[in-house]
């Protein structure tokens, strides 16, 4: 792994310990899903959780942050609150949605987090018009938007990448490659030398990195992010990684050629980054402790959903707009 | 006949047109591994008979999926478009309304674009906001488009054997919670015309008129008003554009009450086209004025509390009905 002087091992237990909580909320995520308590279907960001720590512990609160369908991985880095978001997938009082959204649309407006989304590439459009607020309002934030590989091959992400550029505005474009949209191997259906070229071809500067490699997207980011506050225009990020389960909780991924996921677990972020603690001075016992602290974190949130009231059906009728809302029709409310 | 679900009756039937005529093809996102993808079934096996020349497993890339399958028809081949989900086929409104819908008639009848899109719609336990809607109306509005929403597996596989032999281009909409329905469908070809729509059941107190899943909701409330000794006459439309307005008006000077029930949100959906076309043309035969359900103008919610409050139930069909009995 490469080196970098914030690599304290103070910051690095801190990062890593966000990861053990996206990871567990995630198989908890799963779990749930399973038992059904989690409707809808459920996304998991396994495997890829060095990506979106390593990006937002170089953001600040007040940053934006736009998301994908896999977005809880992003939300818990940025800042989302795990507790509320659990209630959410359980569709319970106190979901970061009230329960209207659920695993996809979680958005946390407090932490900048603007939404993850449903539909691909939305985000993208969304990130510049948030990026040209910023410049209205003579703000120095700036806006990250995760894209996955798949979603580069819809018009609306090359649309971003050239207005962003266009516009010079301060947005970030991280592209998760896990190298498949859901069945289908990405390279099969996207033409060109990949992502990162096509960003050059815009004008907007590129790199790629191993996305499993914690320090690496850490100290990219650091230098991307300053030079995109200061003004330098848009920059894209391609991380490579892998996905390491099914599309979602309820894909068994049999499709995946079972050598090919044995080999992507000896890359995948935690075990490297536990290795590099390890290797830094951070003791078995004292990983051993974070992850049940971060285990049994989760598991209260899990016991807390379970058992946290339900939303009146009556609130699905509020918040839709402020003129004109709703009434069921024909039962005059 | 044979038993079986709404998505292998679909795919059995696009099978069929495909062997039956080489110019007929399929294109989508994640239709090509031996299974099909992610889709419930609807493709599985068919990259293995045709090839992946007429089974396209296409980008993530909507506007193109649709904007391709226009080209191609004004070309010469009969594509079929899988957009997933309704609410992806938004994605591509662009080229299914701006182009498919007037290319006929804007290039003075140069060109027909016989092409089918298919997209699911329809609320699908927790699939929330962007997942979830019904936007038949949209396209029934549409000039230049034909729409389809059939209800059963027989009525799948049928409709989409006439939508793509019509050199129209063709909406093909199938309810998410069909997919695993089954139903049987007949052993023959079994084509289903369009714009025909089917009496499911006959009565002669209350016409009750839907289409699409709603439909079989609707022979469930005519089941429990039976035990109450009313006879109601169901009709399943199976075509919204166009659609059966001789069996309808027949039904309704029959009965002279007419329901009408839609899952999608009630304001400006296909109900109101109904309910105010049979005003106009059978005021005379009415007892009561006509009425109609649908969903409130609302975004689908994720939380089961409010998504049942959403939802267009039984109940709420059978409240409506006897409202509309009494009147
Ligand atoms: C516009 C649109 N088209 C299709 C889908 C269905 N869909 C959901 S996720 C997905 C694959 C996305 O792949 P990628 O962008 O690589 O992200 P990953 O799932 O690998 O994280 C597809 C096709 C969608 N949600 N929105």
């Amino acid at each position: 792994m490469s080196s970098n002087l914030a690599n304290e091992p103070a910051r690095v237990v801190a990062m890593f310990r966000k990861m053990l909580l996206i990871r567990a909320f995630e198989e908890a995520a799963g779990e749930a899903f399973h038992a059904g308590n989690v409707r809808g279907s459920v996304h998991q960001y396994i495997g890829e959780e060095s990506i979106a720590v390593g990006i937002c512990e170089n953001l600040r609160d007040d940053d934006f942050l736009t998301s994908n369908h896999r977005g809880h991985g992003h939300s818990i880095a940025k800042g989302a609150d795990p507790r509320a978001m659990m209630l959410e997938l359980f569709g319970r009082v106190g979901g970061t949605s009230d329960g209207k959204g659920g695993s996809m649309h979680i958005a946390d407006f407090s932490v900048g987090m603007l939404g993850a989304n449903g539909v691909i590439a939305d985000g993208c459009t969304i990130s510049v018009g948030a990026a040209q607020s910023i410049r209205l309002l003579k703000q120095d934030r700036i806006v990250v938007n995760f894209i996955g590989d798949g979603g580069i091959n819809r018009g609306p992400f090359m649309e971003a990448l050239n207005w962003a550029k266009v516009y010079e505005l301060p947005v970030l474009f991280v592209c998760e490659n896990n190298q498949i949209a859901a069945t289908t191997t990405t390279r099969l259906v996207t033409a060109g030398e990949g992502i990162a070229k096509r960003a050059e071809s815009f004008g907007i500067p590129a790199i790629t990195i191993d996305g499993n490699d914690l320090f690496e997207v850490d100290s990219t980011t650091a230098r991307v992010v300053a030079e995109i506050r200061n003004g330098g225009g848009p920059q894209l990020i391609q991380a490579m990684t892998y996905r390491l389960r099914g599309h979602f909780a309820h894909d068994p991924a049999d499709y995946r050629d079972p050598k090919e996921v044995e080999a992507a677990l000896g890359r995948e972020p935690m075990v490297r980054t536990e290795a590099w603690l390890l290797e830094n001075g951070v003791g078995v016992d004292e990983i051993a402790a974070l992850k049940a602290e971060v285990d049994a974190e989760i598991a209260g949130y899990v016991e807390e959903a379970v058992n946290a009231p339900w939303p009146d059906g009556s609130l699905a009728f509020t918040d839709v707009q402020d003129v004109g809302a709703p009434a069921y029709p024909g039962e005059g409310r | 006949m044979t038993e079986m679900t709404f998505a292998d009756a679909v795919r059995e039937g696009l099978a069929e047109e495909m062997r039956r005529d080489p110019l007929v093809w399929a294109l989508g996102e994640d239709l090509s591994t031996a299974h099909g993808g992610t889709s419930a079934n609807q493709y599985t096996g068919l990259i293995d008979e045709f090839g992946p020349k007429r089974i396209v497993n296409t980008p993530i890339s909507e506007n193109t999926i649709m904007g391709a399958a226009v080209g191609a028809a004004v070309a010469g081949t009969r594509p079929v478009a899988d957009l997933r989900m309704a609410d992806f086929g938004m994605c591509a409104v662009d080229e299914l309304v701006n182009q498919a819908a007037k290319i006929r008639y804007m290039f003075g009848g140069q060109a027909r674009v016989p092409l089918v899109v298919r997209q699911a719609i329809g609320v699908r336990k927790g699939a929330a906001a962007q997942h979830s809607q019904s936007t038949e109306a949209w396209y029934v509005h549409t000039p230049g488009l034909v729409v389809v929403a059939p209800g059963t597996p027989a009525d799948g596989r049928g409709l989409l054997k006439s939508a793509i032999r019509a050199d129209d281009p063709v909406v093909f909409m199938e309810h998410k919670d069909l997919w695993v329905a089954t139903g049987d469908v007949p052993d023959d070809e079994g084509v289903v015309p369009i714009g025909v729509a089917k009496t499911v059941r006959t009565g002669n107190d209350l016409t009750l008129v839907s289409w699409s899943k709603m439909a079989r909701l609707c022979e469930e409330v005519a089941e429990t008003l039976a035990g109450d000794g009313v006879s109601v006459e169901v009709i399943d439309l199976r075509s919204l554009w166009p659609w059966d307005t001789a069996a309808v008006y027949a039904s309704v000077r029959k009965t002279g009450r007419l329901l009408v029930a839609q899952e999608a949100v009630q304001t400006g959906g296909f109900a109101a086209e109904v309910a105010t076309d049979v005003t106009e043309h059978c005021f005379d035969a009415l007892k009561t004025h006509v009425r109609r359900i649908g969903a409130p103008r609302m975004p689908v919610p994720y939380a089961e509390p409010m998504e049942n409050e959403y939802r267009v139930t039984p109940e709420r069909i059978l409240a409506r009905a006897r409202e509309t009995l009494a009147a």
